[in-house]
């Protein structure tokens, strides 16, 4: 969503560049379990492996989109990465300074720069408060008194997501989806943070208000220079929105790339069948669809994930030495990271391995 | 077009494109559909006036958005619309619904009940909450069957199992005897299409099918009701907001909005020659996963209507960005009708749209203003 | 599910054992805090003091209280011998000791009185589960109909209305005016058919108030459960009307119906006191008010271990039911 992305894809950074200035955020092997417990003493009995040791960086001004299905851990690593979770391993520096296990006293200045857009614009709004109540919250908590006034200084938020800045005094309920979700983002901008995390920001709207919030978010970021991280499911909305974009699969960061990179040649077959999965809103290519990808069955649990590559138990592609070593997430290509033996779009990593028994079952495609 | 003083919305059924024929050779004629419901705050039009027919083997997409009836009408065919949101008050529907030369809407109750699940069978959105958690899966699609078959538990078992193995659940006999929540998502979804499926019906409703599901689970769900209909020549109703799920599934398009049909077509005509305000919003707004990015989206202005006070005149109007553009001496406040642009053909695969600009301006607009912008 | 049974059972024990040192240790301490010696009820105020010191050393009264609460609990199990030199008094197992008042062993004591209460609860908790779950439906299914407001006015004054208020007006009404039934007077064993007769006022007072509790709660759950999407489909199967509500609605309304039949049902085996009052019903209710104002802490002690013991056990059983009920309840 930034300007770089629309211009000569040249010009675009390599994800790999090490001159690259510092970047906003860095994560390493960050990994979050959540125990299960069990029996009258609560005994730990394993763990949720939610988030399973993610690297990643978030550069100054870019939108990392982070896409993947229910129980991948783009949530968790969303509440992690905003330090509304404690990580069980890995470090988060913020602007170099490592904030991986600060404490609610530790973490209070760098609310002001870090903050978080939630799904649920109904859950996420406390239903008691007036809008400027909610709004100017931030300011209180901090303790900072804005130029001009906190109830100015709100209104002035209130009109730049584009609601009546009038409305300061009225209820959540008397606004609509949309306008809640806009309520959320005059929140989260209130102290003029430098990177917003949102989770699933327009997935609970409708179609036509679903645009008008992405293209607010777009807008506010070529205004007040946000650094973006969003998190969504839907591969088409991940695509207009974002400039590199990481593709979770259990826990895992599978692959990592440039928007277009990602979306011309995904390496990972694990993102090739998830493209390939979406439909297409185009009644003439319903034709051309013969070739798609249909995986088969459901994620593993990610309480006890498969060996080695999380993916092999679904590949097609799959070998022997993926059920036993984990492929590390490696830069194939400029600006293109991917975590496979065997890639497409890419030299073979594992070349010459004995092909899994029935992994060229593990999918079908599709009758049409 | 009749006389321009009944184009209100209260005597819909005279405005409607129909001959008033007493019965109709259609597989289903819904006409002038009207779902009401009475609340403290007022009449609820949930739906209001709707028409449309679907022959059988074909699949008709309904396509809107929170609100806009489509969920409404399938329970109104399915003549379940007095449970639900509204329950406590009853609800006032009026209108034909015509399923195989029989008209449901003035029938028996219990003639109503009989043709549920065994003539018309419907998906329901979130597979879980749609079955009953203390019963396994097997019992509750032999139950199905059972209804409307006189057999005995064996072979209704038999048949429960023969189905589940039809939908690609592995091991049918085993997990007969599971309970919902021992299924993943996509194997509940199946497990229900496996319930809607085990008498055959002729007209089956999906209420989105796909919407609790995760994207790979979504194309095996939407692959295997593709293959259903192919294997069983029913008719298909697939309610949905997403434009791509239709896009894939359906024949033809109704897009409703605030309770009515705006544009209805063959899904070619509707994606590549829209010819209504809304519609061309809804597909202005939607990011394309096949396209490299887009400047921006085109949004719809505004929200969508309050179903109680519906606007007079075109209910799109508020937000319609060509509300300015002279209509000739057409009055605001009058409802445009849903008209058909060219007499050719049946009548699913003809092009209707409900909008005071002339087509031919439309056709301009679209081709000129919006088409190369997506 | 064994493994769960045996687990369960043994939290329970626990449970009851620190009932049972809590009870004990406000019994143990009571007396001091009134100024009284135990010893005291058992040879009467004018005894010498050789007597009463005999009486300590028998009943081990000097001894520290985790010891008593050692003995009493030994007692409990495996019976106890109380001893002073040659004075020696047998109590057979479960021994909860002697009534200060009438020196008899407390065990037998709550034998006589736990069928009373028995009956009274059972009979009352079949008339009250039947019709206070049927009008709920039935409230529910026409729901804003007068049927619904009137049953609801009538349930909304049963639970408002004491016992003692329309135990006396039954009694006034159906006993004294019309005769058609009697008092409790006679016990099972004696006159089946009188017990039968007076026992009907009791059940169906102490039914009317819990009735209408339940007819509330199963109107409001039915209702829940009314919008539920499962009942959606099961209407969507074509499944007609008495086997969607029959079947599929009332499996899940009985739920938490259930739970609170476990927990009153376990309350009432304690005795239904106001109940057993009103009607002169000997039983667990009417005794432990009778002990309490003779200051008989053997027997009110008795009394509440045993309706301890029937609470927990009834939410044992509910726990257990729950798991057969609703599939998603798992048992490990």
């Amino acid at each position: 969503m930034t300007d770089t992305k629309k211009t000569d894809p040249a010009v675009t950074l390599p994800a790999q560049a090490t001159d690259s200035p510092e970047p906003l955020l860095k994560v390493t092997g960050l990994t979050k379990h959540f125990p299960i417990t069990k029996g009258l003493l609560r005994r730990q009995s394993g763990a949720v492996k939610a988030v399973d040791g993610l690297d990643f960086d978030v550069r100054r001004g870019e939108t990392l989109g982070v896409v993947g299905e229910s129980g991948c851990g783009k949530s968790t690593m969303g509440r992690l990465i905003t330090r509304l979770l404690e990580p069980t391993g890995g470090t988060i520096e913020f602007e170099g300074k490592d904030i991986t296990h600060l404490g609610v006293a530790g973490m209070r200045p760098l609310r002001r720069d870090v903050q978080m857009i939630f799904q649920d614009p109904y859950g996420s709004l406390n239903p008691r408060h007036t809008v400027g109540t909610i709004v100017s919250a931030p300011f209180k908590l901090q303790n900072v008194t804005p130029e001009g006034g906190l109830k100015a200084e709100v209104q002035r938020l209130l009109s730049l997501v584009g609601l009546n800045p009038e409305h300061y005094n009225r209820y959540p309920h008397e606004f609509s989806g949309g306008q809640r979700q806009r309520i959320g983002i005059a929140r989260a901008l209130a102290l003029k943070p430098k990177l917003v995390v949102a989770d699933e920001p327009v997935s609970a709207l409708d179609v036509s208000i679903q645009a008008q919030v992405v293209n607010l978010l777009d807008d506010l970021q070529q205004e007040l220079g946000l650094t973006y991280v969003i998190i969504a499911h839907d591969l088409s909305v991940i695509r207009h929105v974002s400039d590199r974009i990481a593709v979770m699969y259990l826990g895992k960061i599978v692959e990592l790339a440039d928007n277009k990179s990602l979306y011309g040649e995904p390496m990972h077959p694990y993102t090739t069948a998830l493209m390939s999965a979406v439909p297409v809103p185009d009644p003439r290519r319903r034709g051309a669809k013969s070739g798609r990808i249909l995986l088969k069955g459901d994620v593993p649990s990610p309480i006890s994930p498969p060996s080695g590559c999380r993916f092999h138990t679904r590949c097609w592609k799959a070998t022997q030495i993926c059920a036993t070593q984990e492929p590390p997430l490696l830069a194939l290509k400029a600006g293109h990271q991917v975590a496979c033996h065997h890639p497409e779009n890419a030299p073979d990593q594992a070349p010459d391995d004995k092909p899994l028994p029935g992994a060229s079952d593990a999918v079908t495609t599709a009758t049409d | 077009m009749t006389d321009p003083t009944t184009k209100t919305g209260e005597t819909g059924a005279l405005n409607q494109p129909y001959d008033g024929a007493p019965s109709s050779t259609a597989f289903l004629d819904v006409r002038d559909l009207k779902v009401h419901f009475p609340t403290e705050d007022g009449l609820v039009k949930s739906v209001d006036g709707l028409s449309f027919t679907l022959e059988k083997g074909r699949t008709l997409g309904i396509v809107g958005e929170s609100g806009s009836g489509k969920s409404v009408t399938s329970l109104g065919i399915m003549g379940l619309h007095r449970v639900g949101q509204y329950g406590r008050q009853r609800a006032r529907i009026s209108g034909e619904i015509w399923l195989d030369g029989k008209e449901l809407l003035s029938a028996d109750e219990d003639e109503v009940r009989r043709l549920r699940g065994r003539e018309i069978a419907m998906i329901f959105q979130d597979p879980l909450s749609a079955m009953h958690p203390y019963f396994t899966v097997g019992k509750q699609i032999s139950e199905a069957y059972r209804v409307h078959h006189k057999v005995d538990k064996k072979a209704a078992r038999k048949r429960a199992v023969e189905l589940l193995d039809r939908v690609g659940i592995p091991e049918p006999h085993k997990r007969f005897d599971s309970y919902p929540h021992e299924f993943s998502g996509g194997m509940r979804q199946r497990a229900m299409i496996a319930m809607a499926l085990v008498n055959n019906p002729e007209l089956l409703i999906a209420d989105e099918p796909t919407t609790a599901l995760d994207v790979t689970v979504q194309a095996q769900i939407l692959d295997l009701i593709r293959d259903l209909q192919k294997e069983f020549g029913s008719a298909v109703i697939m309610i949905t907001h997403d434009l791509g799920v239709v896009a894939e599934m359906a024949d033809e398009l109704l897009v409703m909005y605030g309770g009515r049909c705006v544009e209805r077509g063959t899904a070619e005509k509707v994606f590549y020659e829209p010819r209504h305000p809304y519609t061309w919003g809804l597909l202005g707004s939607m990011p394309r996963i096949d396209r490299e990015q887009t400047e921006r989206l085109i949004p719809v202005k505004g929200s969508p209507p309050s179903l109680i006070n519906i606007p007079s005149g075109c209910a799109f109007n508020p937000r319609c960005p060509y509300a300015d553009v002279p209509k000739g001496n057409v009055t605001r406040t009058v409802r445009p009708e849903l008209t058909a642009q060219d007499d050719t053909g049946q009548d699913g695969t003809r092009h209707w749209s409900a909008c005071h600009m002339s087509q031919e301006e439309r056709t301009r607009i679209w081709t000129e203003e919006i088409a190369p912008k997506l | 599910m064994l493994a769960y049974l045996i687990r369960r059972i043994f939290a329970v024990l626990v449970m009851l054992l620190v009932i049972t040192l809590v009870t004990f240790g406000i019994f143990f301490l009571f007396p001091k805090l009134i100024g009284t010696d135990p010893a005291l009820y058992f040879v009467g105020k004018q005894s010498d003091p050789a007597a009463i010191e005999g009486i300590r050393q028998k009943m081990g009264l000097d001894d520290p209280i985790l010891v008593q609460f050692g003995k009493f609990v030994v007692g409990l199990v495996a019976g106890r011998t109380y001893a002073n030199g040659s004075d020696v008094t047998q109590c057979a197992a479960p021994c909860f000791g002697y009534s200060f008042k009438t020196e008899q062993e407390v065990w037998p004591l709550l034998l006589d009185w736990l069928p009373v209460t028995l009956s009274l609860a059972m009979g009352a908790v079949v008339l009250w589960v039947a019709g206070g779950v049927a009008t709920g439906v039935v409230s529910a299914l026409k729901r804003g109909s007068l049927l619904d407001r009137s049953a609801m006015g009538v349930a909304l004054a049963g639970v408002s209305l004491p016992i003692y208020f329309t135990g006396m007006l039954v009694i006034a009404l159906f006993s004294d005016q019309l005769g058609w039934f009697g008092r409790p007077e006679a016990s099972f064993a004696e006159d089946p058919g009188r017990w039968f007769n007076g026992m009907i006022l009791p059940w169906v007072s102490l039914a009317f108030l819990y009735a209408a509790m339940y007819a509330r709660l199963t109107r409001a759950t039915m209702l829940e459960v009314l919008g539920e999407d499962y009942i959606r489909t099961a209407r969507a199967k074509g499944l007609t009307e008495p086997v969607v509500i029959g079947k599929h609605a009332m499996r899940s309304t009985m739920t938490p119906i259930l739970t609170v039949l476990g927990l009153d049902l376990g309350a009432l085996m304690g005795g239904a006191v106001l109940t057993e009052y009103t009607f002169s019903l000997h039983g667990l209710g009417y005794s432990a008010v009778r002990a309490i104002s003779e200051h008989d802490l053997p027997v009110i002690l008795g009394i509440t271990l045993i309706s301890a013991f029937f609470v927990v056990a009834a939410n044992l059983i509910v726990d257990l039911l729950y798991a057969v009920i609703d599939p998603r309840v798992r048992l490990s």
